[in-house]
């Protein structure tokens, strides 16, 4: 008992490893959230007596009185400066999911072609990757706004294609659906479709859980869901109507407009991170040990087969990490929209309004804060299925 | 080891409490933390030295002016500014240091331009700069003398037989971002119940080039500007400014508030040019009035009553210096807009109220 407790006496506190650990690390804390402190106060007070401005956010609700180009929401300049922010939000959103879908495949696509035993195909993908992964983006897109969609023909002279599709330098015009009153009912059918679906691919799985055999649970799905999205409309009178675009007047009417400022931001976005993402699957397929396409060759598994089943699953692991930085970048880089006229988030918040109502802090906290949250969530996406993808050690 | 990491994580709880409460000290509202906030006030402090002092310790005046609109303020290629605004900076400049090469033109966006001013970058905006009241009074500007009075207009194609605003029904525009030019075009359109499409840059280079391909069927800004700027189209005789005035757009001079001495000055030196141009004195004959009996001549050229002094200038020929080596008010226009020039704006409104304009600068007295 005595000795126990004799090799229990401490040392002094100032030589006590778990004291100091401790102490080091409030150190750390106090230096970095007193410079954090001393700067945000330096700030205010700097703004206060010098300009005597406070830090305030009311102004979002004032009229924001200018109008911008394309909205996928209802906007008009009576709306706030809040709506015109959100305006600016969706136009980036919608770049960046678009450009993140196209990316990808696109990135897949010459991935895998640069791995081919075909010289010329390899090659070709070797060389546009080389040349658009070393060309900065913001050159990429001016050229691709100034150098070619402005180029096309003018409105008057569009090229049409099928009396459906006009192609100018305002953009591609293309034949777009209207929802009619029967579409809200139409949806509630496709909900209770995607329902049924999901139903019937949790009781095939099931199915093929005990009897060792996986039915096509994907294939059934997409056509239970189809299905019954053909029968509602059928059943339901129109429950959307097709709006061809017209040449009137100045601009063509009607139908969806992708103006030339979307196309030329889309595609500079997802050529520039298609020759990334191309880079980060040549490096995933190539993590895939040489022994694992032998033994599927030796299994007498075609290449697609191979490319499919044995080192696509095994390369994921590799590439999903580095692939979510290309995401992230792709999303942030659309904030360059600015340079060729795109109203993104930044080009409506960090400039008309930042310009508009003077409010350099207040806008750039939140134009700061709506890319962190666009960038966390899409880590926090692509980090769910990384866990799902990853090896499982037992 | 797992006694040591609950200690690890009582330490960071610990740590994150003292630092919170830390935190609650070094806000401003507390007060035993003098010591901090009049640190962060020592920048604030040094701001009570006036704009004057500044400049001339500086040796010369950092004017905020545009490089891309011709006539008005633009870089060339030899790297000289020129224009109707960059010959006011210059006049500053002489009115201060007896020398209109003192000068620094410091090029802004039209959206960065005030953020510049108001952190001290520069001096004075001379920027084709509309004079509204939110920029007088939530941007903190003062507005000196309107130097030039404009209106935003529209150019469009000759083709395409526009001839009011109407006509634009369902047409795309172009627009400058960060102007008041923006708002304008929405209130008048709404106004007329058009409805158009808003095509929006950065700057005049992509703007106008956007309307040059055809991107946009008209493109908008102050008239001076399309006037200035037709002439770097690419064929410039295809293209009208129609006859529709969408604003007043009253372009003029601005600096910070709160250094009335700095205002004083420059309202002075545009006043100078205008009253030189009224009692007929140029930069040609200005000596030839050193002699002149008339008081407000006399006044004006510091012969009488030490005007200089009152705005603070220890050179009691300051505007003498000014009329020297920039003219008068008809002088500098003409030499940047007037009938030798490829804009040949006419006067119009920026004749002196003596010719049918509005141009009417107080007496110096």
């Amino acid at each position: 008992m005595q000795e126990i407790h004799a090799s229990q006496v401490r040392p002094p506190f100032y030589r006590d490893e778990r004291v100091l650990g401790i102490f080091s690390q409030l150190l750390v804390v106090i230096i970095v959230v007193g410079l954090g402190l001393f700067f945000y106060n330096n700030m205010i007070t700097g703004l206060r007596e010098k300009h005597n401005i406070a830090i305030t956010f009311s102004f979002l609700t004032q009229t924001a009185g200018f109008d911008i180009g394309e909205s996928l929401i209802e906007y008009s300049r009576e709306r706030t400066y809040l709506r015109a922010f959100v305006v600016g939000l969706l136009n980036t959103f919608q770049v960046a999911v678009l450009g993140i879908i196209f990316a990808t495949a696109l990135g897949i696509f010459v991935g895998v072609m640069r791995l081919s035993t075909n010289f010329l195909v390899s090659k070709i993908a070797a060389v546009y990757i080389d040349i658009f992964r070393n060309i900065p983006l913001l050159v990429l897109l001016i050229f691709w706004a100034q150098g070619v969609f402005l180029k096309l023909p003018r409105v008057a002279d569009a090229i049409v294609l099928g009396d459906a599709v006009y192609l100018s330098n305002r953009g591609v015009a293309i034949p777009w659906g209207i929802p009619t009153e029967s579409w809200s009912t139409y949806l509630i059918i496709l909900g209770a479709g995607i329902v049924v679906g999901a139903g019937l691919a949790y009781f095939l799985r099931e199915q093929g859980k005990r009897t060792g055999r996986m039915p096509l649970v994907t294939l059934w799905f997409i056509v239970t869901v189809a299905a019954v999205g053909l029968i509602g409309w059928i059943v339901l009178p129109q429950p959307m109507t097709l709006d061809v675009p017209i040449l009137e007047g100045f601009n063509t009417q009607g139908g969806k407009i992708l103006s030339q400022q979307f196309m030329a931001l889309l595609s500079g976005l997802i050529i520039y991170t298609a020759a990334f993402i191309a880079e980060v699957v040549r490096a995933g397929i190539q993590s895939v040990s040489k022994g694992q396409r032998e033994a599927a060759t030796a299994l007498g598994l075609t290449a697609a087969q191979t490319l499919r089943l044995i080192i696509f699953p095994q390369a994921l692991r590799v590439i999903i990490p580095p692939l979510t930085s290309q995401y992230l970048n792709l999303t942030k880089n659309s904030s360059l929209a600015i340079a060729i006229g795109y109203p993104d988030l930044f080009a409506v918040a960090g400039n008309t309004i930042l310009n508009q109502t003077g409010r350099e802090i207040e806008m750039f906290t939140m134009i700061m804060g709506t890319y962190l949250s666009l960038s966390l969530l899409t880590s926090l996406l692509m980090n769910i299925y990384n866990r799902r993808i990853r090896l499982v050690e037992r | 080891m797992k006694s040591m990491r609950k200690l690890n994580k009582a330490g960071m709880i610990l740590s994150m409490v003292i630092g919170m409460i830390i935190a609650a000290c070094m806000s401003p509202a507390a007060g035993p933390e003098v010591v901090e906030s009049d640190e962060a006030a020592a920048p604030a402090m040094q701001e009570v030295q006036s704009t004057l002092s500044i400049v001339q310790e500086r040796g010369k005046l950092v004017c905020i002016g545009n490089s891309q609109l011709p006539g008005f303020g633009f870089l060339d290629s030899e790297g000289n500014f020129s224009g109707f605004d960059v010959d006011y900076c210059r006049a500053i400049a002489a009115a201060i240091f007896g020398d209109a090469n003192a000068l620094e033109v410091r090029p802004a966006t039209a959206r960065e331009r005030f953020t510049i001013l108001s952190s001290g970058e520069g001096d004075v905006i001379i920027r084709n700069t509309t004079w509204t009241m939110s920029r007088d009074t939530d941007l903190g500007m003062n507005f000196g003398p309107t130097t030039f009075y404009d209106g935003q207009g529209l150019m469009v194609r000759k083709e395409s037989g526009v001839a009011t605003l109407q006509d634009l029904q369902g047409a795309s525009v172009c627009v400058v971002t960060g102007t008041t030019t923006e708002l304008n075009l929405a209130d008048q359109f709404a106004a007329a119940g058009v409805s158009y499409e808003a095509v929006v840059f950065e700057d005049f280079d992509q703007s106008f080039t956007a309307y040059d391909e055809g991107r946009c069927d008209a493109v908008t800004t102050d008239k001076s500007s399309l006037v200035s700027r037709q002439t770097t189209l690419t064929v410039p005789g295809d293209h009208v400014i129609i006859n529709v005035t969408l604003s007043k757009e009253p372009l003029g001079p601005a600096v910070r508030h709160g250094d009335d001495q700095w205002f004083d000055i420059v309202n002075w030196v545009v006043f100078a040019t205008m009253l030189a141009e009224e009692h007929g004195i140029t930069s040609q004959n200005v000596d030839s009035f050193m002699d002149s009996n008339d008081p407000n001549i006399r006044k004006l050229l510091g012969l009488e009553g030490d005007f200089c002094a009152k705005i603070g200038l220890s050179n009691a020929g300051c505007f003498v210096d000014v009329i020297k080596q920039l003219g008068n008010y008809a002088e500098i226009y003409d030499r940047n807009l007037g009938p030798d020039t490829v804009f040949d704006l006419p006067r119009g409104l920026n004749s002196l109220y003596t010719d049918g304009g509005i141009l009417y600068a107080p007496p110096v007295r």
